[in-house]
């Protein structure tokens, strides 16, 4: 795919397609496939994700940790909340497909499986109150999935790799960019609408509670829905951010390695680390982790052999 | 290189890409090396495999793999008991392969009837893995092309062999990669296709003199 957004306009501009179509040009040249094959696979991505969030909204059974299962349902049988039901719809149908994810259900990994809840969230909430038909979901998936294949050469995906800002930051830039493009945004909009999600994920670290992806994973995915919601509105509306979207890719993948491994997906810092998440850990079984966290409380011991990916 | 479908997906079932996806593609590449479902596997987990993998279905994930299962395979849920009813033997073991080795990395000894095979791979984020190490031999496979490996004789001419043979049935080479235990001892190939290489050219290869053992490798990411 594309090394950076600069490159994947460049292309727009030169040969007169609009982002989805240049993002299938090239995926169909470097991997062989038909684009009907691709938008077939596309679509079939659409209805995992669909699948995912019924799913997590009618089923309320705990994950086997018993650290979440039933706060997706919970949220939307409270209702319309200080937003309205789009709002509310949006954050539950986020934590619904990380709930299904926590019981080894079947989702779709976009751009990771911790960071599955962002984009089905954002585009399937939105979809309904602004019209947008399955075909053009699968067009704003393509230009979601170029932004994500930008970042994964640039920066990083994976949370052992950059922190939760590469998991949750890099969905939230994918959601909102599919936005502004379905919104009928320009090329420079929708890099608008990354670089102002991205600005607001900087840094955010990857610290799950007894290293399942689980809590505050479930959380974060809707607080990024939050966010590239947010940024794709604003960028709509023409605010401008004065920092090039590769730019700020770049800056992402820069914190992301100097993050201290702790704070890369070990689950030996950040909200994992603090006694409350140890006792989490120790009740889920985790001895080994446990003790590696309590070395690590104690004797700020080393902990590099266990990042990055 | 970075394709659309590493980004929308794997189709997988959770909780984790990497610890679970990941760790279910190396066990399907482990089981497509040695032919099938093995008898009996003893599985090494090394770093953050070992440590945060019981939360991750890490285990049922490369008993699913080794079963052959797919990533998106509900049945990874059960693999445990369905790896028991099969009547395949595993054992897991927590090792320490070094600080150079990749934190989600897992070393496998299989047996399946008279054939053992010993492999080495890690999952690289987001459902992507590297294997690593074929019976010693090291080797660089990702699975997002069709494989095939070869290990025979080191004997003369065999690359130009099995490139002709390959481009004899008018298939497209991407990659081949060669490494041997010692001059005229044993020699491993790797060969990376656009297209699956049909049964047919396979049984072809198998026969050759020097060939001793040819495993097809299918393609992961769909």
């Amino acid at each position: 795919m594309f090394r950076s957004i600069g490159d994947w306009f460049a292309v727009c501009e030169t040969t007169g397609v609009d982002l989805p179509t240049a993002v299938m040009q090239t995926e169909a040249r470097e991997s062989g496939r038909d684009p009907e094959a691709i938008r077939a696979k596309i679509a079939d991505a659409l209805a995992v994700m669909r699948q995912a969030v019924s799913e997590g909204l009618e089923t309320t059974e705990p994950s086997p940790s018993g650290l979440t299962g039933g706060r997706a349902r919970r949220l939307a049988d409270t209702g319309p909340g200080l937003l309205g039901p789009t709002f509310t719809d949006m954050l539950s149908r986020a934590i619904a497909t990380l709930e299904v994810n926590a019981r080894m259900g079947l989702i779709m990994a976009t751009p990771t499986a911790g960071a599955a809840g962002v984009v089905p969230a954002v585009l399937l909430t939105l979809a309904e109150d602004r019209g947008w038909s399955d075909e053009q979901l699968v067009d704003a998936l393509l230009v979601a999935g170029g932004v994500g294949a930008v970042i994964a050469e640039r920066a990083s995906i994976a949370g052992a790799g950059g922190g939760c800002q590469a998991e949750t930051g890099s969905a939230a830039a994918m959601a909102s960019a599919a936005v502004a493009w379905l919104e009928g945004g320009t090329r420079e909009q929708v890099a608008q609408a990354i670089a102002l999600t991205l600005q607001g994920m900087l840094g955010l670290i990857c610290d799950p509670v007894a290293g399942l992806v689980e809590i505050p994973c479930a959380y974060r995915n809707a607080s990024a829905a939050v966010n590239a919601v947010a940024a794709a509105e604003m960028a709509l509306a023409g605010l401008d951010f004065p920092i090039p979207v590769d730019e700020v890719i770049d800056v992402m993948g820069e914190v992301g390695s100097k993050l201290d491994v702790r704070y890369r997906e070990t689950a030996l810092g950040g909200l994992a680390a603090t006694p409350a998440g140890q006792r989490i850990a120790e009740q889920a079984g985790m001895e080994q982790l446990v003790q590696l966290q309590r070395k690590g409380r104690t004797r700020g011991e080393d902990t590099r052999r266990f990042g990055p990916s | 290189m970075t394709g659309l479908f590493d980004i929308l997906g794997p189709r997988m079932v959770g909780p984790s890409s990497s610890h679970t996806a990941g760790a279910c593609r190396l066990g399907y590449v482990v089981q497509a090396i040695v032919g099938g479902a093995p008898d009996e596997a003893v599985v090494g987990l090394h770093g953050s495999f070992a440590m945060t993998g019981e939360g991750h279905g890490t285990r049922a994930a490369i008993l699913g793999g080794l079963l052959g299962f797919r990533p998106d395979d509900p049945r990874i849920r059960d693999s445990q008991e369905l790896a028991r009813e099969a009547g395949l033997d595993t054992r897991f073991e927590i090792v320490d392969l070094g600080e150079e080795a990749h934190p989600n990395t897992a070393r496998f000894a299989v047996q399946r009837g008279d054939d053992r095979v010993e492999v080495t791979g890690c999952s690289i984020g987001g459902g992507r893995i590297r294997v690593q190490r074929i019976d010693g031999f090291p080797v660089d496979l990702s699975g997002s092309l069709p494989t095939v490996v070869v290990v025979g004789d080191d004997v003369p001419g065999t690359v130009a062999e099995i490139t002709g043979m390959i481009a004899g049935h008018g298939l497209n080479l991407a990659t081949i990669r060669v490494d041997r235990t010692g001059r005229g001892e044993r020699a491993l190939m790797t060969i990376e296709t656009d297209e699956d290489v049909p049964a047919p050219v396979l049984a072809e290869l198998a026969e050759r003199p020097w060939v001793h053992w040819v495993r097809n490798v299918h393609q992961l990411n769909d």
